[in-house]
């Protein structure tokens, strides 16, 4: 270590700096074993309810979180159908992907032969009844009669299999909603310009670098096939839940990195401008450095891994971690040039102190956050901030050289002096605007706090219009009603469906609701096939039935005897198990909605609100579910128990703040012991907030839990300025060094968040627009509302 | 128009004396293209071989010039068949669905087959069918052969009967030997 130290400390290395260097140590072995992640499920909340944390499942884990949607533009409509079926193929082919769906008729026809081969375990109109003489009759006359309708060409072929038509009912329910159109044979958007398939990937929703790996498939194999293609000017979209994950993932990592790098980069250029020093610069930006890998360290040690956004939060820790140095070289060389020799420690410290203990109780109000992201970020704070301090208390005295020569940069605070002085005739401003600020936030009351999750959602508006825009033309359902069932195991939790779906059938009826959709329906519990099975007569009964059924109908039994084969094969048929599904667009429906959890199985049953645009109404719903209390179902409205959710995390939050705020201002009494500078000292921060929240407010911005971190970086940042403002014997602004100090070290937060608030990544921006007008205010504010100087003329 | 061009078109119409005397296609395709629609009733019965009686069905028509064309089933189940522009929808009880016809070359060379008779559409007509006329203008027949064979594997011919500007039937009859007669009375004064 080639640094300079004080004459007379060259024998012996100082034990702060023994202490200091084995602490870098332990942190860069902590760093480097760390892990970081980037996924953004550290900013879901650990949830509390059953129905939450479903809710975070599927969002971790669910089939959602693995469905890809994949739009192919361009080119022609004939083109299009002939990529979409390459490229399905390929993807089918390549093993990365459980499904693959295109609405090719080949698919289709899979499924339809699963069904009709199943119709009588699968129907539900198969009772006793029904096979009896009069239920047979009412079934083949209802079948005549379509014959007459517009379909009546393709029903004819399955009359003589199927005369009780259970296969116009599977149809039936399989087609509900419309599905997406179709153009050449394969699906496409409604307005015919686009190519669509539907493709779940075989990784976890969760597994981000598989998703990637799955994305980059089909993008590759995609450019492949449209370079060959004839014309080749085709385009692939692709969207859903692993792209946002991707994205986010990279948009974070990035981001991490190119704001960490341009944030000190402005810093060092910042320093080096004002010191004009390099040396300075690197003992400056030592406690920065080991502030930030303290911050990580402590971050690893606490969580076990490290979030890439935390990294990302480091140039705010470059932001105020820098200020530490700067006030102890301007000040320290303001004491020395004034004479009054290296008394930095009892002039400037103990308010440093101060201000950093403030810090630290801030933040550590977001130690106590549900959300695991934010306690890491407060973490990091105070672990960096405490150690960044500290380092320039300690350390940085013994790596001075005894004369560092640093630009004096009283000038500049000479040049502000008569400025500042004159900044307390603004106090009726203050006054205006802080009332001005109350008022519209009152105004701006039920709108201040953004309450759902998509506020910190990194996903880009562009992205999320063309996954609206692909949603729509395949008709998706967008899973916001769901009636939510568990059971110990498949067979239970699957006869729970079928109860539920009894009752839902009801109000289906009723028109209360559009539909559902049932794992059920394509896997009926085995008990409900056996006893379907048990309903189908033996072949001669059958027979004997069927003709006393036909007597008066234009339908003679001898077309029939294809109906006798089918029924007979259908008793001996064995039951229908998810095996038996395999392959088909049945199977996916399926594992969509029945999964299986650690504590055992959980069904899914969508709800559709009834056509037009009348809402789902959930009282009805909820009330036939509690006729029914042994399935314990559950109606959960994912949107409103979403926004629940984050709103009992973000009043958790404000109360944690408003918690550290009290806690602060006990801190400050309690040092000040002067109820006068106290109040000097808490009005600029609190007045400060009420601007920044304003005119948030104002440019329409929706405050986020991630704004609430900004706020509390501001009183942070901005306890430092009031304290320098308010010490008990002198105001800066007699003292151009200390007020170009404090100018110089607000330059560079300013920098550092105002880096932040032009990310396009959300959790960032929020923070860097909150604290970066924030940080000047306080200054400001300070100055203005700081006891008169003493009348003292400048030097 | 130079003087050659001129030659010409003088030349094809002293080979071509004015249509006044003979009734062809081209002038009942005239004569339908000035129908601007209305309302009828119809009567269908779908002749099955599975069956030993016809299913018979009926209920209300509407056209309006020159692609809308509804047709409501009211008996003996409520059924509804909309074709408008490029667009086909069915319902019937709970279901409704609608496709485009671009989409489905089989269901439009159907449904140009009634649309393009009674909007007159000629060329829309010899696109899917060859063309054949007997009668005369107060009861003509049209007889439409399938000349694509994707039509032709469903259907063999389609005869449609009329008076004048008006189609008064309809016969599919189908590559496997059923077939539907479709009899239509306009509503008057429509």
């Amino acid at each position: 270590m080639n640094l300079p130290l004080k004459p007379g400390a060259r024998a012996r290395i100082p034990r702060a700096v023994l202490v200091w260097l084995c602490g870098l140590v332990a942190c860069a072995v902590l760093a480097l074993r760390a892990d970081y992640t980037a996924d953004m499920s550290a900013f879901l909340p650990r949830s509390p309810t059953p129905a939450q944390q479903l809710l975070v499942d599927q969002l971790t884990e669910g089939v959602l979180s693995r469905l890809l949607l994949v739009g192919i533009e361009g080119s022609t409509p004939e083109a299009r159908a002939g990529l979409s079926r390459a490229l399905a193929k390929h993807l089918q082919d390549g093993g990365l992907f459980v499904s693959v769906r295109n609405g090719d008729a080949a698919t289709l026809a899979i499924d339809r032969e699963i069904l009709f081969s199943n119709r009588y375990l699968l129907s539900p109109a198969v009772t006793p009844e029904h096979f009896s003489p009069v239920g047979l009759r009412a079934a083949i006359e209802n079948s005549i009669e379509l014959l007459g309708s517009p379909a009546g060409m393709m029903l004819k072929q399955l009359l003589p299999r199927d005369p009780t038509g259970e296969m116009v009912e599977l149809i039936g329910s399989l087609d509900t909603q419309g599905g997406p159109a179709s153009q050449h044979g394969v699906w496409a958007s409604k307005d015919g310009t686009r190519a669509i398939l539907m493709l779940q990937t075989r990784a976890a929703g969760s597994d981000t670098d598989a998703q990637e790996a799955a994305i980059e498939r089909v993008r590759s194999d995609f450019a492949a096939l449209a370079k060959a293609a004839q014309p080749p000017e085709a385009r692939v979209l692709i969207s859903g839940a692993p792209v946002f994950a991707v994205n986010s993932r990279a948009a974070i990592q990035s981001e991490a990195v190119r704001l960490s790098t341009l944030g000190s980069a402005a810093v060092v250029c910042l320093l080096l401008i004002i010191y004009r020093s390099l040396t300075a610069v690197a003992l400056g930006l030592l406690p920065v450095a080991s502030g930030a890998l303290a911050g990580i360290a402590a971050v690893s040690l606490g969580f076990g891994s490290v979030h890439g956004l935390t990294i990302g939060f480091g140039t705010t820790l470059i932001g105020e971690a820098v200020d530490y140095s700067i006030y102890y070289f301007v000040q320290s060389d303001s004491a020395r040039r004034d004479g009054s020799q290296g008394n930095w420690m009892e002039r400037f410290w103990p308010t440093i102190r101060l201000g950093v203990f403030t810090s630290a109780i801030g933040f550590a109000s977001l130690l106590f956050s549900g959300f695991p992201g934010l306690a890491q970020l407060g973490l990091y704070s105070i672990a960096g901030l405490v150690s960044a301090a500290a380092i320039t208390r300690f350390v940085l005295p013994h790596l001075c050289p005894a004369t560092l020569p640093i630009r004096d940069i009283s000038p500049v605070g000479l040049a502000m002096a008569g400025l500042w002085r004159r900044l307390p005739r603004l106090r009726p401003l203050v006054a205006v605007l802080a009332v001005a600020a109350v008022a519209i936030l009152a105004a701006h009351h039920d709108r201040v706090w953004n309450a759902s999750l998509s506020g910190l959602s990194p996903v880009s508006e562009a992205d999320q219009a063309i996954d609206r825009s692909l949603r729509a033309d395949l008709g998706a359902p967008d899973l916001r009603y769901l009636v939510v069932l568990k059971a110990a195991d498949r067979e239970s939790a699957l006869a729970a469906a079928e109860r539920t779906g009894r009752r839902l059938d009801g109000l289906v009826e009723a028109g209360t609701l559009g539909g559902y959709e049932s794992p059920a329906r394509f896997l009926p519990a085995s008990a409900t096939q056996e006893a379907r099975r048990q309903a189908l007569p033996e072949r001669a009964e059958l027979a004997r039935r069927l003709d006393a059924a036909l007597e008066g109908l234009p339908l003679k039994a001898d077309k029939l005897s294809p109906f006798l084969d089918a029924v007979d094969a259908a008793r001996h048929q064995p039951l229908l198990s998810p095996e038996s599904l395999h392959g088909s667009t049945l199977a996916l429906a399926v594992d969509t909605l029945l999964l299986r959890r650690a504590d055992g199985w959980t069904v899914l049953m969508p709800l559709r609100a009834p056509a037009g645009d009348a809402p789902l109404d959930p009282a009805p719903i909820r009330a036939a579910l509690a006729q029914d209390g042994e399935t314990g179902a559950l109606f959960v409205d994912i949107f409103s128990e979403s926004t629940n959710l984050y709103q009992a995390y973000l009043d958790e939050a404000i109360l944690l703040s408003l918690a550290g705020s009290f806690a602060i201002v006990v801190l400050m009494a309690v040092s000040l012991r002067n109820p006068g500078r106290l109040w000097r000292v808490i009005a600029p921060l609190l007045v400060a907030e009420l601007l920044v929240m304003a005119g948030l407010a104002l440019a329409g911005t929706q405050l986020t839990l991630l704004h609430l971190v900004g706020m509390l970086l501001i009183v942070a940042v901005g306890s430092n300025y009031a304290l320098f403002f308010n010490r008990a014997d002198d105001n800066p602004a007699d003292d151009p060094r200390t007020l170009a100090s404090l100018l110089l070290a607000n330059l560079a937060t300013v920098i550092g968040f105002g880096i932040l608030g032009v990310s396009p990544v959300p959790v960032l921006q929020a923070i860097g627009v909150t604290v970066g007008p924030g940080a000047v205010l306080t200054l400001l504010l300070s100055a203005i509302l700081a006891s008169p100087p003493k009348g003292r003329s400048p030097p | 128009m130079n003087l050659r061009q001129l030659l010409a078109a003088l030349a094809l119409a002293l080979c071509c004396p004015p249509a006044l005397a003979a009734w062809n296609i081209a002038s009942l395709m005239g004569e339908l293209a000035r129908n601007p629609g209305g309302r009828a009733v119809f009567t269908e019965k779908k002749y099955i071989a599975l069956l030993d009686r016809p299913v018979v069905s009926s209920g209300e028509m509407r056209y309006v010039a020159p692609d809308y064309l509804e047709k409501r089933t009211l008996a003996p189940k409520p059924d509804y068949l909309l074709l408008d522009k490029d667009q086909i929808t069915v319902e019937r009880g709970k279901h409704k669905f609608t496709l485009r016809l671009a989409e489905q070359p089989e269901i439009l060379a159907f449904a140009a087959s009634i649309r393009g008779t009674l909007s007159g559409d000629r060329a829309a007509l010899e696109r899917n069918y060859a063309l054949h006329l007997s009668g005369t203008r107060d009861s003509w027949t049209l007889n439409l052969s399938p000349s694509n064979p994707r039509i032709a594997e469903l259907v063999t011919r389609i005869t449609i009967g009329g008076k004048r500007d008006q189609v008064l039937s309809v016969e599919y009859l189908q590559a496997d030997g059923d077939r539907a007669v479709m009899t239509i009375a306009p509503i008057p004064g429509q």
